[in-house]
């Protein structure tokens, strides 16, 4: 079974894959859906999409603004721990230190409670025009998952960084490229293609952590089942759905990266 | 200016924060009853016992989901594989609202059905179990990945000289894999001590409800937040020191990682 599988068709691995135990397990698996689906209650379904859809429009644009935000933060502080003289790196190191050694929910918290009741005092900000984002919640959320994605991007993009192979840098070197022709065509690429597989795993982390944001009052798609559960004293089925919803978005999210992770050519270092 | 600080609630909220210098600080921090020191201490103390419970726990499950991983049946294969995928796909949040709940509604079902009086389950207990269950599905990829890693030769040696199952998990394959897994299941013990803080979301008292309720209390937010993840920073940096010394006693013997690129 091991050496035949790399030429075997993909119908046979289909049916490979499909053995008796599988179909069994499957049909077990779909009793329960279909019974969770008959006995409990879903009737507020109606009442409570439309807020649902909302709910993960926010909660997928939160995760893309601080993803994004993120790396950006974690490509300097990666490169100051990899290759930046001490004053550099001894404060990107301390950066992530900090970052990846206390719960994101103080985090979150310390910068919601701590800086958003500091801010009141100093009438100046109170008169500035970014003083309507400063009341609002989302701002303080959007800030600390950034920071946090930055403090662990921060490390996985010094170990790559680091482990681009000196001979490739000291050719560029060779042929006269300038410093930051260097970094944008031989070292941010090569780093990046090293980095590409714990991205994904980083990415849906930050997914996972995208809830936390409903502690601060933002209304994200487990705020919205927080709701129904409240409106309708039910305990099991909107939670259940939440979990099928994540579950969703993290298989098409682990997909997406695969497609992406395939069109990257495999041989590096 | 006092007009402007009525009009706003938020600045006499700052105002009792502000004033509070040093000699202040050390007051709402002593451990002593005016203070909330001894609060957080507490709080941190419920949090490392449930960390610590729950990573036991989480390498129980761990050591036998790799097992069943390994060289379990084709069932026993795909039921775990399902376990550490659907568990490693949720947010903690979400499974822990959803098994705290859940799982002491099933026991006390399961009591009342069989004539027993409901039980009240301790929020610890509660909390163990739930973060053991998130921290068994990732163990399991860790120690599966670590018994791997072992060269097969040892376990064929341990199988020729007639070892029964158990001894060869205690004598050979325990040990053997304990310095490829130490570093994943350090991490996991990090991701330990700070998923406790979820728990504060389902109302258990440990070091983040603890740093809300006295923050809440005194207004005095940025001291008592600041002071909580100096706590948490102090665990971790103590706990990767002797992980750091543990990794380096269970790799005595083996080339280091230096020589062997």
């Amino acid at each position: 079974m091991t050496s035949e599988t790399a030429v075997i068709d993909t119908a046979a691995r289909a049916s490979l894959w499909l053995q008796p135990h599988r179909i069994v397990l499957i049909l077990i698996a779909l009793g329960l859906v279909a019974s969770a689906a008959y006995f409990m209650r879903w009737d507020w379904l109606p009442q409570y999409w439309e807020m649902g859809l909302m709910g993960i429009w926010r909660a997928l644009w939160i995760l893309a603004v601080t993803c994004t935000l993120g790396f950006m933060i974690a490509l300097p502080v990666g490169l100051a721990q990899a290759a930046g003289s001490i004053w550099v790196a001894a404060p990107a190191k301390v950066f992530c230190t900090i970052i990846r050694g206390t719960p994101l929910l103080l985090q979150l918290w310390l910068l919601y409670y701590g800086l958003g009741s500091l801010f009141p005092q100093y009438p100046w900000i109170r008169e500035s025009w970014m003083w309507p984002y400063l009341r609002q919640a989302w701002p303080y959320g959007v800030l600390a998952l950034t920071l946090s994605f930055a403090g662990y991007e921060g490390e996985v993009m010094r170990g790559a960084f680091a482990g681009v192979p000196k001979g490739q840098l000291e050719a560029a070197r060779a042929f006269g490229m300038s410093r930051w022709k260097i970094f944008c065509r031989i070292w941010l690429p090569q780093a990046f293609y090293r980095a590409l597989p714990t991205l994904t795993g980083e990415t849906v982390l930050q997914l996972k952590s995208t809830p936390l944001v409903a502690t601060i009052s933002v209304i994200d798609i487990f705020a919205v089942s927080s709701k129904v559960r409240q409106d309708t004293y039910l305990t099991y089925e909107p939670l259940l759905l939440l979990a099928l919803i994540y579950m969703a978005i993290t298989g098409i999210l682990v997909f997406a990266f695969s497609r992406i992770e395939a069109r990257i050519p495999v041989k590096i270092g | 200016m006092p007009a402007d600080r009525a009009s706003n609630p938020g600045a006499t909220l700052i105002e009792s924060f502000l004033p509070a210098s040093a000699a202040g600080i050390v007051e709402l921090l002593s451990p002593a009853p005016v203070g909330w020191g001894g609060t957080l201490l507490l709080g941190l103390m419920h949090s490392l016992e449930i960390a610590v419970g729950a990573t036991i726990v989480g390498l129980l499950i761990g050591t036998w989901g790799a097992y069943g991983k390994l060289y379990g049946g084709p069932v026993v294969r795909d039921l775990f594989a399902v376990y550490t995928t659907v568990v490693r796909a949720v947010p903690e949040l979400v499974l822990i609202l959803l098994l705290y709940y859940a799982g002491t509604d099933l026991i006390n079902q399961v009591l009342t059905a069989m004539g027993y009086q409901r039980v009240d389950i301790s929020g610890l207990v509660a909390g163990i179990a739930v973060l053991g269950f998130v921290q068994g599905a990732y163990s399991t990829e860790v120690i599966r990945g670590a018994i791997l890693a072992i060269p097969q030769g040892q376990i064929e040696a341990a199988r020729a000289f007639g070892m029964s199952p158990g001894l060869l998990l205690r004598r050979i394959t325990l040990p053997a894999m304990l310095p490829f897994a130490i570093p994943g299941l350090a991490n996991l013990w990090l991701i330990a001590t700070k998923d406790t803080a979820l728990l504060a979301v389902v109302g258990f008292f440990e070091l983040t409800l603890a740093t809300r309720q006295a923050a809440g209390v005194t207004k005095a937010y940025l001291v008592f937040f600041l002071a909580a993840g100096v706590l948490y920073l102090c665990v971790t940096l103590v706990s990767n020191f002797l992980l750091g010394r543990a990794e380096k006693w269970a790799r005595r013997g083996m080339p280091s990682i230096k020589e062997a690129r």
